[in-house]
């Protein structure tokens, strides 16, 4: 570091923030990358056919891909709606 | 059988044109029988950049269409002896290179080439997908810059799934990182991306580094690949990059700025 530098510190390096911008980014777009785009589409047709029998709303049902080793799981939860609610919908619909 | 070679980048603007003119045109010196293709339709531009515009006839949505065949379409260049041009149609219809099409035509130059060079639209719509698919070998162009570095990298995900040797499963697409328009006195200066930030963001093995020059636009104001102005450092940095890309050895240049002169060298730090 020279006598210069000591008397007038830098500001970071632009083009060391562009980089750790980008590592963080494209990091996380490369996670989303590898899954497969049926995914959307199959919780579409999931919930569709759920709805037929359980009052479900869109959020209440979720598709997931995780890994668990070395096979993919596919993870469906379905989020039951309360018993009350139920009761109602059967009232409603008989 | 001739090799399918794609130029692209996903961004627009960082060279894809000028670096397919210069690559075809490298090749084609080397005696290598060579055809670029434009792929970006409604906005023909590649046959400016080689300087045949006037002599476009016929193009490839006529071919596809089979309004014309193969040898009406080809523009044979008047400069260098193995080395045609290949103009897409300026119709808007971009989805007008069906795949069927596309295909046939790819199949029928395989066999009498020995290079495709086929020139990416930007983007990542149906245009560019169609210029990659037959892709045996990319050259990726990229912009020491974040928007063009993370569009890269979109289209290196799409180079490993959506060609047809990732279909077929076979022996993945070759990829070769070009990074231009680079300015070695500002990634001195600590304000632009350097090569090696850039390979290791990416993790393509490097082609080569294409300075940023004055010459590029002389070259297309004039419609001469900027390879055939062996005085400008582009024209000598895509000359390396050629050489590079058919095996050979050579180290790379502009990597670090030019001493102007000794003093400047002594003292420059202090100064800057």
């Amino acid at each position: 570091m020279s006598l210069f530098d000591f008397f007038f510190p830098k500001k970071p390096a632009s083009a060391a923030i562009a980089k750790e911008r980008l590592q963080i980014v494209l990091a996380h777009e490369r996670a989303g990358r590898d899954g497969p785009d049926f995914l959307p589409l199959l919780q579409k047709e999931l919930l569709a056919v759920v709805a037929k029998y359980i009052p479900v709303k869109d959020d209440m049902i979720r598709v997931n891909l995780g890994k668990a080793g070395t096979a993919s799981v596919l993870e469906i939860n379905v989020e039951m709606p309360g018993a009350k609610m139920m009761k109602g919908m059967t009232a409603a619909t008989a | 059988m001739g090799k399918v070679i794609v130029v692209t980048s996903g961004k627009g603007g960082v060279g894809k044109t000028t670096t397919s003119a210069a690559v075809a045109t490298g090749l084609a010196l080397r005696g290598h029988r060579t055809v670029v293709i434009d792929f970006d339709v409604g906005l023909r531009n590649l046959d400016l950049v080689m300087g045949c515009e006037r002599r476009v006839v016929f193009d490839f949505i006529n071919v596809i269409n089979g309004d014309a065949n193969l040898n009406q379409a080809l523009i044979r260049d008047k400069r260098i002896e193995n080395l045609y041009v290949f103009p897409t149609s300026q119709t808007r219809d971009k989805d007008a290179l069906k795949r069927d099409g596309v295909d046939r035509v790819m199949t029928e130059l395989k066999k009498t080439f020995d290079y495709i060079i086929c020139d990416s639209p930007a983007g990542i719509e149906h245009g560019a997908l169609t210029a990659l698919y037959h892709a045996d070998s990319a050259i990726i162009v990229t912009n020491p810059e974040v928007s063009s570095v993370r569009d890269s990298d979109r289209i290196i995900g799409m180079l490993a799934s959506k060609t047809r040797r990732a279909e077929k499963r076979e022996k993945p697409v070759e990829e070769h990182l070009l990074l231009t328009r680079y300015s070695p006195e500002r990634v001195r200066k600590g304000e632009m991306l350097s090569v090696d930030d850039v390979k290791e963001i990416l993790s393509v093995p490097l082609l080569g580094i294409i300075p940023e020059s004055e010459t590029v636009l002389k070259a297309s104001n004039t419609g001469m690949p900027v390879i055939l102005d062996a005085d400008s450092p582009a024209g000598r940095a895509y000359e390396d990059a050629v050489a590079r890309f058919l095996g050979e050895q050579r180290e790379m240049r502009f990597v670090m700025p030019e001493r102007k002169n000794f003093l400047r060298g002594w003292f420059g730090r202090a100064a800057s």
